[in-house]
């Protein structure tokens, strides 16, 4: 799977509040959620981000609350991909589950900056800056990951489990 | 191997597992919330089955945004209900509820050893059991539902060991605070917490569900404490079906020890706007504040309230401060009445609320405008969490929130009540 988009670039420790605030959680549209999409801390993104955009972080990307909604509401804003220097796990774990790739990669969060166009290919965890013309090497996905991104989701993964005779232990 | 590593090996049918594994675990337990239930039923939905693996280890609380705040809500509140009663999942409603974290450990539905996962990162707050307890999204609590395990990869493990005997103002708030300060937000990203040390068996039960609550706020999987006499003691007259104890290996792999002297930690404050940016309250300075919460799935069991009655007892709120208790469940709530503690709050002009988060997350009961400051008993201080992104929430003990809530700026217990 290859991605290609501009870069939106944050800080460190971006938690899921600033990326959904809860007086938005009583609703779960993705397309409704995406409309407030990091409003509290960065009021220009949802008029700024194109399809296909790609988010640059630094440590501890979306810390805080299991809320699935945040994850779902990039997503559905457009993003195709985050690359940080960490992720908080649960918001790891939904990334993955929703179909929205995340990578870890020291290099590609300290030497990108706003604006500049990546490509990822997400199999080989090569992300090249097409802007300043590098190449970084993430962290590989796990293949049981790997795995899960392909089958389209965790829900779509499940499926095939269950019609396998699997789980229900 | 380690507390957690035991539990986890016992619930993968493996003799042994180590940090990095990747495990699939059978699960003992599945929460959500009015929050995260609607789009865990979704998913739920999409999997083409009808029924849960099994509705007694499926637990659906309302407890975020209920009694309903606004239609939305409402709307979200009633899917649940739908699925819940459809299943026959368990179940409480408004006249029964509390806050997911208060009610679960109240009601015996969680307990030692088990595997409990939550569509809620504060899941961990059962570690305080002796469980391996973890937060989760939506997708993976659908998926759980269906299949009754879950994939997980093994943390290691850090252990905290807590020497010393602390001060009379000094709680479990003040030493998960001064813990996640000194390590960081991310200090514990992908482990496990195991807590220990002589002052840490000296706890009360409900300072131990404060800590391990607050063991996310520090990026971990999960916090645990070992079983021992104060535990059983909780779990006895609450168990309804066995359970199983288990004990690290005393040669048991950690990642880190780290060894704090509780004797030398003053109560904490975390300023805004993370739960990392800890200060003794000696060195808090003159914060005036707007309204103080004491309440949550952090502090707002019985002895959260014992401790705030005390400090308002025969004292009155300062009149430009508004001071919102919220006990966590109807039995707290009961037995604050028994106690006489409600009566307490509102002689000393606090106002106590139906049990709910209610503003711990913003949500209502008790927003910040633009420019408002708040002491709070909650875990997390993020911008804009408790309303305007212009208003401010430290976080405290709830000794410290009501001694606050008196003066009118951030203080220490001692100043108030000695
Ligand atoms: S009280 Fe706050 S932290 Fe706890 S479950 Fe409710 S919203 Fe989450």
């Amino acid at each position: 799977m290859k991605l290609k988009g501009k870069v939106h670039k944050y800080g460190a420790d971006i938690n899921t509040d600033v990326i959904i605030p809860a007086r938005y959680l009583n609703i779960s549209d993705p397309g409704e959620l995406a409309k407030h999409c990091m409003e509290d801390i960065d009021r220009e993104f949802i008029g700024r981000v194109q399809p296909g955009d790609i988010i640059v972080a630094d440590t501890n990307f979306g810390c805080g609350s299991s809320r699935e909604h945040a994850p779902l509401a990039l997503k559905a804003a457009g993003i195709s991909c985050i690359i940080a220097r960490s992720f908080a796990r649960i918001f790891f774990r939904n990334a993955l589950n929703i179909g929205l790739p995340i990578l870890e990669c020291d290099e590609a969060a300290g030497k990108t900056d706003a604006s500049d166009i990546l490509e990822v290919e997400l199999s080989r965890g090569e992300i090249v800056n097409t802007t300043k013309g590098v190449t970084f090497k993430a962290e590989p996905i796990p293949s049981f990951m790997l795995e899960l991104i392909e089958a389209g989701g965790l829900i779509e993964y499940t499926k095939r489990k269950l019609a396998a005779g699997g789980g229900r232990s | 191997m380690t507390l957690v590593e035991k539990i986890l090996a016992a619930h993968s049918n493996r003799e042994t597992v180590s940090p990095g594994e990747l495990i699939n675990v059978r699960v003992d337990l599945i929460l959500a919330n009015d929050i995260t239930a609607p789009l865990a039923i979704k998913e739920f939905r999409r999997l083409g089955i009808d029924r849960v693996f099994d509705p007694e280890k499926v637990v659906m609380v309302p407890d975020h945004f209920v009694p309903n705040k606004d239609i939305p809500s409402a709307e979200q509140a009633k899917m649940m209900r739908e699925f819940a009663l459809e299943q026959g999942l368990v179940y409480f409603e408004v006249g029964e509820m509390g806050i997911e974290h208060v009610i679960l450990p109240e009601k015996g539905l969680v307990l030692p050893g088990d595997v409990v996962i939550g569509a809620d990162s504060h899941t961990c707050t059962y570690g305080a059991l002796g469980a391996f307890a973890t937060g989760m999204g939506s997708t993976d609590i659908a998926s759980a539902m269906a299949t009754g395990d879950i994939w997980m990869k093994v943390p290691p493990t850090i252990r905290f060991i807590y020497q010393g005997k602390p001060g009379k103002w000094v709680s479990g708030k003040d030493l998960i605070l001064y813990t996640i300060g000194d390590i960081g937000l991310d200090g514990a990203l992908y482990s496990a917490m195991e807590f220990t040390g002589e002052a840490v068996d000296a706890l009360s039960m409900d300072s131990r569900f404060t800590m391990a609550n607050m063991a996310v706020e520090a990026g971990a999987k999960a916090g645990i404490f070992r079983v021992d006499e104060r535990t059983l003691d909780y779990v006895k007259s609450r168990a309804q079906r066995p359970y199983t104890v288990y004990e690290p290996d005393d040669d048991a792999q950690y990642a880190r020890t780290i060894e704090y002297d509780v004797s030398t930690i003053e109560p904490q404050v975390a300023f805004p706007h993370q739960p990392s940016n800890t200060r003794p309250i000696s060195k808090a300075g003159e914060i005036k504040i707007d309204q103080a919460v004491i309440g949550s799935c952090t502090n707002g069991r019985i002895e959260d309230l014992i401790i705030a009655a005390e400090v308002l007892k025969g004292r009155k709120v300062n009149r430009r401060v508004r001071c919102i208790i919220i006990p966590g469940s109807q039995a707290v709530y009961l037995e604050a009445l028994h106690r006489g503690l409600i009566q307490t709050f509102i002689e000393a002009g606090a106002v106590v609320s139906t049990p709910t988060c209610g503003p711990c997350l913003g949500g209502y009961m008790g927003i910040l405008a633009a420019g408002e400051r708040c002491v709070s008993t909650t875990n997390r201080n993020f911008v804009g969490r408790m309303g305007s992104t212009e208003s401010e929430v430290y976080l405290a003990s709830p000794a410290m929130a009501a001694a606050s809530a008196i003066l009118g700026r951030l203080a220490s217990p001692e100043e108030v009540a000695g």
